[in-house]
């Protein structure tokens, strides 16, 4: 007798043991010490401004595996490539990444024509592309893309959110806009007119275009004025923006003056376009502007400060890529924590697809986290800010929109 | 210098060994499960292609002495019209490879005509606004309705015909050794005729060639156009095994890329042609190792930029070998038959 019992006492421990190695399971590129990361970043080339993100990231991952030891007591070993913001070379690196080095997913890799380009492949493949560093509104379809999951308020709801604020305070403008001919542009510009609603085209009185290659916007910004515009939508990125907060103060044209957020950084865009000629300007954001003083003593301002002078030492702080490569980061540690040993590429699509109100450093106060098995869309609300003497100045409430 | 490489008796057999090796290549798949091997033969697909691409400019740069900066736009060219007769008219792909190979000897036929009255650096600077104008004009408003505008074609990879038991990228391997074979074949024969030596002649003394009756004008027009042809199916056959064209892949970098294949493999030589694509494959890809390595190795905080290092391996190489690497290896041949004849 007694013997029988401790066979099936030892048959039940055997079977709890085994069920318990079981949960550790682990996908590609996963051990017991290491996890595997991919990502491609133009560090060089026309968008090379925009590699900031995957330096901050691999400093943010030193940081983690050096002094907490990674997660859950596995190192991360990230790859970021280099793909020049050119798409055939994000498919060989993203391929290179997935079938030679069998990482386990891809993070946050920059571009919409890039990402375009390896969108159908990592769905093929069923290789999480998570977190995507593009506002293109076409990342959030799990029903055909279940592996692909965008990651900041895509631009069309963000152009949306500002002409349902121009609707609501400047019913009788003659609006003007300028924009970049590409996606970003063409994203932008469909949500803006999605949200003036029917009688848009009475609204816009202007609408010109520039090349990214583009030396100056000058003649565009002539144009727009001599059209008799009373409010000026300016979609532009960086170098476009300053260039044109500039000239409309240099021409003496007085808009109400609407810039999209990727034109917004303070130490990029407002302070060479000049502080004076910026007052007054109006954006969106979803990030806590580091520049304002209203943030100087929040604890995750300072936690990043000290991140950034410790292990980013060389990036510059004013630049809004360090913030939002911050946040991101912060969204795919939460994913990695929630697996816990089960580090499948299932489970972790099933995590990221069930983030509930989560709180990440230097989002506004306000904006959680949420996803769901259909809603693939992370970051939802914006908040409109005004440029007052050398920063934002947030005002009004977070509006979310329905993205899409 | 001498040109005889194209009369030598052997210079068949070891071609023939060559593309029998490059052929054989994709059969370790059905012994090899190694999950990276798809990989590889994606690689050798790029390669092939850059190859092709290096062909089509070396037609022109190193036989013709035409200078081209601008042959990623005819690489676009083929690309788009690939995708697009694919895409928006349902041609199969083996139709739509020599049909964008037509469109482009089109466009570079007509480039050829204003080109004539351009020499050397002029050309050059004449092709380059090429490549920096015809990304641009893809995404015009006009054309948008087939090119996609900024977003670009999305197309499908052709599935393997069912009698042949190959994986897509085992498959469309043998889709770009196949066009590279024939293009390179065709290539070497119409340098060894008569059409070749007027190239040739008109590469090395365009006047002398003038007067012993070549007419140089349709020459070079022609060169153009078979150049930008071969560049041409070379985009057609990355369009097909990328899935994608969108005009950021076509950049002025695309014809610096070529430009350097062609010079690192060998101006004037035809195997310098492979050389030259599988050098802009791995080179670009091993630099960032090397810069990887080098941050491991050496602990250090900052990155080493990969493209310092690309070209600190160019200028290494153009110091040491000034003919390209066929002309290494040529010399090096030389080298040794010179000892083995002392001993």
């Amino acid at each position: 007798m007694i013997r029988r019992r401790t066979a099936l006492l030892s048959a039940a421990a055997a079977t709890f043991a085994g069920s318990a190695r079981a949960e550790k399971k682990y996908g590609p590129g996963v051990t017991d010490t290491e996890i595997k990361i991919g990502q491609t970043m133009p560090y060089s080339g026309n968008a090379s401004a925009y590699g900031v993100a995957g330096r901050l990231h691999a400093a943010y991952f030193r940081m983690l595996n050096e002094t907490q030891g990674g997660i859950n007591g596995r190192k991360i070993n990230f790859i970021s490539l280099d793909d020049g913001y050119s798409p055939p070379k994000t498919m060989e690196l993203t391929r290179q990444l997935v079938e030679r080095d069998q990482v386990l997913l891809m993070f946050y890799p920059l571009g919409t024509q890039t990402n375009t380009a390896i969108h159908k492949y990592m769905n093929q493949k069923k290789v999480p592309h998570l977190f995507l560093a593009t506002g293109a509104s076409k990342w959030g379809d799990p029903k055909n893309f279940p592996w692909t999951m965008g990651w900041q308020p895509d631009y069309h709801t963000e152009c949306k959110i500002f002409a349902k604020h121009i609707v609501a305070n400047h019913k009788d403008a003659k609006i003007a806009i300028l924009r970049q001919n590409d996606d970003m542009g063409n994203d932008y510009l469909s949500g803006f007119k999605e949200g003036l609603g029917a009688g848009w085209e009475k609204m816009i009185v202007a609408d010109a275009t520039y090349e990214v290659t583009d030396p100056t916007v000058d003649s565009q910004i002539l144009q727009l004025k001599n059209s008799g515009a009373t409010l000026f939508m300016n979609i532009t990125t960086p170098k476009f923006s300053a260039q044109s907060i500039k000239k409309v103060a240099e021409i003496g044209w007085k808009p109400v003056h609407y810039l999209v957020s990727v034109g917004a950084s303070v130490g990029a865009v407002m302070r060479p376009a000049g502080i004076e000629n910026a007052q007054g300007i109006i954006t969106a954001q979803f990030a806590k502007d580091v520049t304002d003083p209203r943030w100087a003593n929040a604890p995750d301002y300072l936690e990043w400060k000290a991140f950034m002078d410790k292990w980013n030492p060389t990036a510059n702080q004013l630049e809004g890529s360090n913030v939002s490569s911050y946040i991101s980061v912060h969204g795919l540690v939460h994913v990695l924590k929630a697996c816990g040993d089960d580090l499948t590429r299932e489970n972790i699509m099933r995590q990221a697809a069930n983030i509930k109100d989560l709180e990440i450093p230097l989002l506004l106060p306000g904006i959680k986290v949420n996803t769901s098995p259909t809603n693939f869309y992370p970051i939802r609300a914006e908040q409109l800010a005004r440029f007052e003497g050398d920063h934002w100045t947030l005002f009004g409430d977070l509006i979310s929109a329905d993205a899409g | 210098m001498a040109r005889s490489w194209a009369t030598k008796p052997h210079i068949g057999l070891w071609a023939i060994g060559f593309w029998v090796v490059l052929a054989a290549l994709p059969l370790i798949g059905f012994v090899s499960d190694s999950p990276s091997f798809d990989y590889y033969l994606f690689m050798g697909q790029s390669m092939l292609i850059y190859a092709i691409a290096v062909l089509g400019l070396n037609l022109l740069i190193g036989f013709n002495g035409q200078i081209s900066l601008g042959h990623s736009a005819f690489f676009a060219v083929g690309a788009y019209a690939a995708a697009i007769l694919m895409v928006h008219a349902s041609v199969p792909y083996w139709l739509a490879i020599p049909l964008a190979g037509i469109v482009c000897f089109g466009a570079g036929f007509l480039f050829g005509f204003p080109a004539l009255k351009l020499e050397g650096h002029y050309l050059a600077l004449a092709t380059f606004t090429l490549a920096i104008a015809v990304p641009q004009l893809l995404k015009h408003k006009s054309i948008a309705g087939w090119t996609g505008g900024v977003g670009g074609v999305l197309l499908d990879k052709p599935d393997p015909p069912s009698f042949l038991p190959l994986s897509v990228d085992q498959f469309l391997y043998y889709v770009c050794l196949i066009v590279a074979m024939a293009l390179f074949w065709i290539v070497f024969n119409l340098l060894r005729g008569r059409s070749g030596r007027a190239m040739m002649a008109i590469r090395d003394h365009a006047m002398a060639a003038g007067t012993m009756g070549i007419d140089t004008a349709l020459y070079k027009t022609m060169t153009f156009g078979v150049s930008a042809a071969i560049t041409g199916m070379a985009g057609a056959l990355s369009a097909i095994t990328v899935a994608y064209v969108a005009p950021d892949s076509f950049t002025l970098q695309l014809s610096i890329s070529f430009l350097v294949g062609l010079v690192v493999g060998g101006i004037a030589s035809l195997p310098g042609c492979l050389i030259g694509g599988a050098f802009i494959v791995l080179v670009q890809n091993s630099s960032q190792s090397i810069s990887d390595w080098m941050k491991d190795a050496f602990s250090l905080r900052y990155d080493v930029p990969a493209w310092a290092i690309y070209g600190t391996l160019l200028l290494l190489l153009m110091f040491f070998l000034p003919n390209g690497l066929a002309g290494g290896i040529a010399a090096i041949r030389g080298l040794l038959s010179r000892v083995t004849q002392k001993t």
